[in-house]
């Protein structure tokens, strides 16, 4: 029971780096029918901002112009730090819809799987060019503090993490389901055609689809450097396949199956290593994901059409 | 003056001429039609003027306003609505949200509203949906408001699609193939419809048929497309009984 309770709270942490991420991948499909292969290192850009931003702030927080209790300040570094980088990140995803998938619209899926693979590419070396090898480590933004319960460990920093991401998840539902833009986005899902006929300018609703998931990447980038805080330039390749194949986990464009499905390979991930030995954690996951896939091939909210090609 | 204008307009997709020298005048108010066989360019027409495609050559004017190359969205705003000839619809979208999503460029509330439901908000809302609720009712579909459109019966769903494009408050309104598919009982429900939504809301409409019942019936003036050519154009009785048109559309299975 212990043990079982102990890992489902890692689980919830480990999951909640891939659900963040799946997002991104699933409402891009969702609204533009594309996968932006480039999003695992969106995320890691996120993550880089996250490092610049706090460490920029604890700075300035050095300088002591404001007087607060550490604990308070360091609190306050971590929320603005996730607002500031949330909000830097999400024109970086603005700049890859704008720079590499505008313009290929009208080209083959093909092409546009190609760019975001290159453009991936050039957001790891051009970091690595700029900042070096050397991996860097997270500024410490919250204190460690581990509670018990009935044999159970809990540090507040997964708390947290939990909470925060469960948060924006809940943001994201708002935004979709309550606002003109989300409104526009779902239509679009759907049927691509009409919705300019409605007024609605689709470059622009494009543009903040791939924002708002760069900002989800970019957030689960800084709770990422506060659990685990290395960060190095090729961070994003594997947790961007493994967010991936969350997002087909879930169903190709649902929002909802993105996140549970990131949670659940989540799940697994810290069961399969909880039992079998740690080496062998990918290769067991992801066959059980298989044997899932093989069963629903369209994962478990997507709907059994063939898809078509729009846009 | 007219409502729309097009002045000689010519489209060639690569190497094909699917448009040539086509000139349009619709004047407020009017009911046209564009009939001609599969593949003479009426669909594409549309097409050039809706701004899906930008015509090579040509000039298209709204009111005082010259529209050529606009986006989609742009001529959209400015007055312009369209329904298609094969529906589309936003699956698992109920037929409400189907309306009120037209509404989007009248929506100022932004996140403010959305997140924390503000009296504006509350109140747009409100505004919104009640005409939502008033164009479903014109077009006899508003005890459907909170179905999924999947659910709905095709002469419902062709209803909706229409109740949307009224919902953008078009001047003009362009229905491609408005009764496509249906049968007779849906069809005669559908021309009262265009009747009725034509006299409430005083808009021009510019229809595709390929039915000669609908189009004879409801247009003032009809032009004939072949090869992407206008070869006549009048009210019904002229085109009814011009020989180019009989020739090359109409055949001999329709009574002169």
């Amino acid at each position: 029971m212990t043990f079982l309770l102990q890992n489902l709270i890692n689980a919830l942490q480990w999951g909640s780096f891939y659900a963040l991420i799946a997002l991104g991948y699933s409402m891009v499909y969702g609204v533009l029918m594309l996968f932006n292969f480039a999003h695992g290192d969106v995320f890691m850009v996120g993550a880089y901002i996250g490092f610049f931003v706090s460490s920029g702030l604890l700075a300035v927080a050095a300088l002591g112009f404001v007087a607060l209790p550490t604990g308070v300040m360091l609190a306050l570094i971590l929320v603005l730090t996730l607002i500031i980088a949330m909000f830097l990140n999400t024109f970086v995803g603005m700049a890859v819809e704008r720079i590499g998938y505008r313009p290929l619209r009208a080209a083959p899926r093909a092409s546009a799987a190609i760019t975001g693979l290159m453009i991936g590419i050039i957001l790891e070396t051009g970091n690595l060019a700029l900042f070096g090898a050397q991996r860097r480590s997270f500024p410490t933004l919250i204190e460690t503090a581990t509670f018990q319960f009935a044999g159970v460990s809990v540090t507040n920093k997964k708390i947290m993490i939990v909470l925060v991401s469960l948060l924006l998840m809940l943001a994201l539902h708002i935004f979709v389901r309550r606002t003109k833009w989300g409104m526009a986005m779902r239509a679009m899902a759907f049927d691509y055609v009409v919705v300019p006929l409605m007024g609605v300018p689709i470059n622009l609703i494009a543009l903040l689809t791939f924002g708002l998931g760069s900002a989800l990447a970019a957030a689960a980038g800084i709770l990422y450097g506060v659990a685990y805080p290395v960060l190095d330039p090729y961070m994003g390749i594997l947790f961007g396949w493994k967010a991936f194949v969350a997002a087909i986990l879930g169903g190709r464009g649902s929002v909802l199956g993105a996140g549970l499905a990131g949670f659940l390979l989540g799940f697994i991930e810290i069961f399969v290593a909880a039992i079998f030995p740690s080496t062998m954690r990918d290769l067991i996951a992801f066959s059980i994901i298989l044997l899932i896939l093989t069963v629903r091939p369209h994962g478990f909210f997507g709907e059994p059409y063939s898809a078509r090609l729009r846009l | 003056m007219p409502l729309l204008r097009v002045d000689s307009m010519t489209h060639y997709f690569g190497g094909l001429r699917a448009v040539h020298n086509y000139d349009l005048a619709i004047e407020p108010g009017q009911i046209r039609g564009l009939i001609g066989p599969n593949g003479a360019g009426k669909t594409t027409i549309f097409n050039l003027i809706t701004g899906r495609y930008t015509p090579t050559e040509g000039k298209i004017v709204l009111e005082d306003r010259e529209i050529t190359g606009l986006q989609p969205h742009q001529i959209a705003s400015l007055g312009l609505g369209r329904t298609f000839q094969n529906l589309r619809l936003w699956r698992h979208m109920n037929v409400l949200d189907h309306v009120k999503m037209a509404h989007y460029s009248k929506i100022t509330y932004g996140l403010m509203g959305a997140f924390f439901g503000t009296p504006k908000r509350t109140r747009e809302e409100a505004e919104i949906e009640d005409e939502s609720y008033s164009l479903l009712e014109l077009v006899g579909v508003s005890h459907l408001a909170d179905q999924i459109v999947t659910n709905l019966p095709y002469g419902a769903q062709r209803r909706v699609e229409l109740a949307r494009a009224l919902a953008t408050q078009p001047k003009i309104l362009f229905l491609d193939e408005p009764t496509a598919g249906m049968n007779p009982e849906e069809l005669a429900q559908m021309m009262e419809i265009i009747r009725h939504v034509h006299a409430e809301l005083e808009l021009a409409i510019f229809l595709i048929e390929h039915r000669m019942k609908v189009v004879m019936d409801l247009c003032q003036v009809i032009q004939t497309l072949v090869f992407g050519e206008v070869i006549a154009e009048g009210n019904p009785d002229e085109i009814r009984n011009n020989p180019m048109v009989i020739d090359a559309y109409l055949g001999k299975e329709v009574e002169v």
